[in-house]
């Protein structure tokens, strides 16, 4: 036994190594604290904003080689807040998010397209309350020194994804188009 | 004695503003003290909004009422009826009707700038986005929350005070006074 503490040692301390080398070259990191989703619905034509406070992602990501890119997010769904305490009571309930049963929402990107100019379009799987939908969403970087920002606006039919039923399906009170904006504040992305 | 003294009645234009925005007034009212018990729900989704079209709709009557009762003087009060009045009841009438007038802007106005500061931008008829002369701020909605409340039932109290004078004069004094706010010929 005594013989083999050594090696273990060695070899932990290489496995080490190798995960930082590939974690250095292949992953990008979100700085959540700097970083924001947003999404207005429309209520009888007024505008109503709200965000995500928690949510995190897996980014492997190379701007000179977007197509090999990978994409993984998760939001807390159970964060999202209207800014006001009574409908923010109302949104984990069954009828909006259900977050009992669907904690998390989840988008994994598929085929992601460079458009120049730091513009992207990353395709991929929506997941929320349990409903898959696929999405295109437009991404534009931007660069100052090590970080990076990555912005965009996207659109979702929110019945899509059984957000709000039965008295509140009526899209006349809640339209069905819910806008979702992001900005993502990463570390690591390539220069481009 | 039942006075048939001819007395000089409001214009056409001013009788109409006075009917309509007289039976709007109570009814939003009463649509507010309702809706502002409701549990959250389309209804009173749909009632809060109901109740800014109309709010918005009664500021802007309120407005032609003000220019048009400034461009038009009223009639003035037959003399018999001026004369049998005490000075209290005179500055009285005077009195309510300023306030009428004011708080027919200050509820409408506060309601706007509560719905602003909330958060929630009016949108008339859920087409018309108003601008928000306030910013929107929590802390400040939850300040001038009361005042919408306060000033709607001062704005309820001199209604009744107000239709208490006019049916006095009609069924007490019997001089006849209704009649130049009544609809119907001249």
């Amino acid at each position: 036994m005594q013989s083999f503490i050594p090696v273990a040692r060695a070899t932990g301390v290489m496995l080490l190594v190798l995960a930082s080398a590939v974690s250095a070259h292949a992953d990008q990191k979100l700085v959540p604290a700097q970083s924001e989703i947003t999404f207005v619905s429309k209520q009888m034509g007024v505008p109503v904003e709200g965000r995500f406070k928690k949510f995190d992602a897996q980014i492997a990501f190379d701007p000179a080689k977007p197509e090999a890119g990978k994409i993984a997010f998760t939001v807390d769904i159970a964060s999202a807040t209207l800014g006001s305490p009574e409908p923010d009571a109302e949104l984990p309930k069954a009828t909006w998010f259900n977050t009992a049963k669907f904690p998390q929402a989840t988008f994994q990107s598929g085929a992601i397209k460079g458009l120049g100019g730091g513009k992207f379009e990353v395709a991929g799987k929506l997941a929320i309350k349990g409903n898959v939908r696929e999405v295109v969403v437009p991404v534009a970087l931007t660069q100052s020194g090590a970080s990076t920002v990555a912005n965009g606006v996207f659109t979702i039919k929110r019945l899509a994804f059984k957000i709000g039923e039965n008295d509140w399906a009526d899209t006349s009170m809640v339209a069905d188009d819910v806008q979702v904006k992001f900005k993502l504040a990463l570390t690591g992305v390539g220069k481009f | 004695m039942k006075s048939k003294v001819t007395i000089s009645r409001y214009n056409g234009i001013s009788i109409a503003l006075h009917w309509i925005l007289a039976i709007a007034l109570v009814a939003i009212f009463v649509v507010g003290l309702y809706m502002a018990d409701l549990p959250f729900s389309p209804q009173r989704l749909k009632l809060y909004n109901w109740h800014k079209w109309a709010g918005i709709s009664i500021l802007f009557l309120s407005i032609v009422r003000l220019a048009w009762r400034l461009t038009h003087r009223p009639p003035v009060l037959p003399q018999s009826i001026e004369l049998g009045m005490p000075r209290w009841q005179l500055q009285a009438y005077h009195a309510t009707h300023l306030l009428l007038y004011v708080l027919f802007f200050v509820v409408p106005l506060v309601g706007w700038a509560y719905s602003s500061a909330a958060g929630f931008p009016v949108v008339v008829f859920g087409v018309l986005p108003l601008p928000d002369f306030v910013e929107a701020n929590k802390a400040l909605a939850e300040l001038i929350k009361p005042w919408h409340q306060i000033s709607a039932f001062a704005l309820a109290g001199l209604v009744v005070l107000h239709v208490a004078a006019a049916l006095k004069h009609h069924w007490i004094d019997r001089d006849g006074l209704l009649q130049r706010m009544l609809p119907g010929r001249s």
